[in-house]
């Protein structure tokens, strides 16, 4: 289906299902219990799954395939952003000029940093781009306010206001993002079934729907030639070059890509609440979607997916948590126990939650080096040899096979 | 004039005359064998060849055109193709995969954008890759790992690679070196037919003398940088300098 081969198609549709239904999904507690503190299923949240997954998906592009590891990939998400807000502000508050500005404006700017950083590997070309993503940093805060020029309004951030142009703006059109009318904050439909509340929001349905293309363009991208070309670029760059293959444009294009992915994600991230500002671009950010890739599974289709929705997760849940939740959980225990711990657990929560992240960053990258993904294909394994314990391996006839770039 | 021309090419790493005024001239369609002690030179002399080295003087011309200055990806799309001495292949790839690469650089050049396409898809370069890998007889291994092969059939896969380029000049630096006795006979045989149906010359260094008396039409002995001698196998063969310094028992 759509020129995928059938487990790739399999891998889509999955994926699509958890997308679209994943306002049930996510929502399995009932409102009034204890436990509908680890629910997930709320428009903004979700928003964030799905516009951080297509952050991961881009990256993963670049470092999954080429392995050249990309420090400032948040410098293209905050470009896509404030070009995002500079169409609200000019045009209308209409959507889609300015996700399509947002990813022009990154896939320029890649092209820029890219030409530049890829002229070192390894650890130089990580330095590279560290240093022009704190670069942009700088100007978006400080250099590009002033004043006279003011693109980017520095430390407040960009956001729309009464005066501005807006020259698309009509009548009768939303005050806020929209989608031709459909404002991205509303919810069209909200049901409440029994104790459960289920939340379809607008906005998130933009998102998962650019998802899930994006996230096919990206199964096309790994089946192809030039996704083969990446993969060779990773494994043996010599080689290549002495195969008549020039691996310089294909590392290029490959870091256009994901630079545009992450405009794409950025112009979400406007799309949703108008306002962009330059700590969207600071180092922790981009950090942050290396841990998403790594995390889920780098060089996987679907890991980075996986890896964005847990870190995202974690991050809303564990920084929701406060000394009052605790002492509800530990309640149980004797006075002195529950105490003591709540003090052992606290610094774990709250704004103590990237101590959490840490923690489970480093158990999966020490015990599953290829991320979630590896885990979900190890309990897989188990499953099958338990089903079929009888036959014998040949290792004669059954040579090692590759795992495929899938899953 | 042969196809390939090296003429006073020196090479000095620091102190060391890795290669001192070598001239070289390789004749079209045929197989021209480099042998000469460890540390003679003569994988140096491959690397001025292919553009991972460029020389301190001389000049190497490949059918008429230099090909100092040129990039590696540049000379190969020139028509020369290279096996490494230790196996250069794609590691993290399969052998199919391995496979489709260079046929990929051979139809669509050093940089083509098809990044909508499947590679499954691809029904001439599938095809090809294949058939290749038959001529080799490792088509059972085509979804291998291709890191987990033998050394043996690293070789015999990088060469594969090389091959199915159609290359006009083909350099082999000691492709048999770490192969069974078998596997060697069938890669002198492999080479033999490769010749037989299509133009074709290759330039093999190789430290097998079986290896080289069955396939070379011309050799040149290379000695501390220099090139001792060069002459047909037989006068090779008898030559009592080149005994001296090279061949010894072997001969
Ligand atoms: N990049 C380099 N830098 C410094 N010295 C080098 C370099 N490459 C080769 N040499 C030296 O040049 C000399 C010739 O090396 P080369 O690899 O060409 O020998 P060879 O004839 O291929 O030997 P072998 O039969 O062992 O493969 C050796 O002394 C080697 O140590
Ligand atoms: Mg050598």
């Amino acid at each position: 289906m759509l020129g995928l081969n059938s487990k790739d198609t399999m891998l889509l549709i999955v994926v699509a299902f958890l997308a679209l239904a994943a306002p049930f999904l996510l929502n399995p507690f009932p409102t009034n219990s204890s436990l509908a503190q680890f629910n997930a299923g709320y428009p903004d949240l979700m928003q964030r799954f799905a516009i951080f997954g297509i952050f991961a998906i881009g990256f993963n592009i670049l470092f999954g395939l080429t392995g050249y590891l990309s420090f400032g990939h948040a410098a293209f998400l905050g470009v896509g952003s404030y070009a995002a807000v500079w169409m609200f502000k000019l045009l209308s508050y209409n959507v889609i000029p300015a996700i399509i500005l947002a990813v022009i404006v990154a896939g320029l700017f890649s092209v820029l940093i890219g030409y530049v950083s890829l002229r070192r590997s390894g650890i130089y070309f990580s330095i590279l781009t560290l240093a022009f993503a704190q670069m942009s940093f700088a100007l978006a805060y400080s250099v590009l306010s002033n004043p006279k020029f003011n693109l980017t309004n520095g430390e407040t951030g960009l956001q729309v206001y009464g005066d501005d142009p807006q020259i698309l703006h009509r009548e009768g059109l939303p005050d806020v993002p929209h989608l031709f009318g459909w404002a991205m904050r509303d919810n069209f439909l909200e049901l409440e079934v029994a104790g459960w509340e289920f939340t379809f929001n607008n906005g998130y349905y933009l998102c998962a729907v650019i998802l899930l293309v994006v996230f096919y363009l990206a199964i096309r991208l790994f089946r192809s030639p030039f996704g083969l070309m990446l993969r060779a670029v990773k494994s043996n760059q010599q080689r290549l070059n002495y195969t008549g293959l020039n691996p310089k444009p294909y590392t290029l294009a490959a870091f256009i890509i994901s630079g545009m992915y992450a405009g794409l994600a950025g112009g979400l991230l406007a799309a949703m609440d108008p306002l962009a500002g330059a700590e969207r671009m600071q180092w922790t950010a981009s950090g942050e979607v290396v841990l998403m890739t790594i995390l889920g599974g780098a060089g996987t289709l679907i890991g980075p997916v996986l890896g964005a929705g847990f870190i995202k997760y974690f991050e809303n849940i564990f920084s929701k948590i406060n000394d009052n939740v605790l002492h509800q959980w530990f309640a149980f225990l004797p006075d002195g126990m529950e105490d003591f711990m709540v003090f052992i657990v606290h610094p774990f929560v709250g704004k103590g939650w990237h101590l959490t992240l840490g923690i489970l960053f480093m158990l999966v990258v020490t015990f599953l080096p290829g991320g979630l993904v590896e885990g979900g294909q190890r309990i897989a394994r188990l499953f099958r040899r338990r089903g079929k314990k009888t036959d014998t391996p040949d290792p004669e006839h059954h040579p090692k096979e590759t795992p495929h770039v899938a899953e | 004039m042969g196809i390939l021309e090296v003429k006073g090419v020196n090479k000095r790493f620091g102190g060391l005359q890795a290669l001192g005024d070598v001239n070289l001239s390789v004749e079209e369609n045929t197989v021209h064998a480099i042998i000469g002690p460890n540390g003679a030179g003569k994988s140096t002399l491959l690397n001025c060849l292919v553009g991972k080295l460029i020389p301190d003087t001389g000049s190497v011309m490949f059918d008429g055109r230099s090909v100092l200055g040129r990039t590696p990806y540049e000379i190969n799309q020139m028509g020369i193709s290279r096996v490494f001495q230790t196996p250069e292949i794609f590691g993290d790839l399969t052998v199919f995969e391995n496979m489709v690469i260079p046929a990929f650089a051979k139809r669509d050049g050093a940089f083509r954008m098809h990044a909508f396409e499947s590679v499954a898809r691809e029904q001439d370069i599938v095809e090809r890759a294949q058939q290749m890998l038959e001529e080799v007889n490792m088509l059972d291994k085509l979804h291998m790992h291709s890191a987990s092969l033998s050394r043996g059939d690293k070789r015999r896969l990088e060469m594969a690679m090389c091959l199915l380029q159609e290359p006009r000049l083909l350099l082999l630096d000691e492709p048999t070196a770490g192969m069974a006795r078998a596997d060697t006979n069938n890669t002198i045989d492999l080479l033999k037919e490769i010749k037989q149906k299509r133009d074709i010359t290759i330039c093999i260094i190789e430290h097998d003398m079986h290896v080289v008396f069955s396939l070379a039409d011309r050799i040149t002995v290379l000695a501390q940088g220099s090139p001792l001698v060069e002459d047909s196998p037989e006068n090779i063969r008898g030559n009592p300098k080149v005994r001296e310094a090279y061949l010894g028992e072997a001969a």
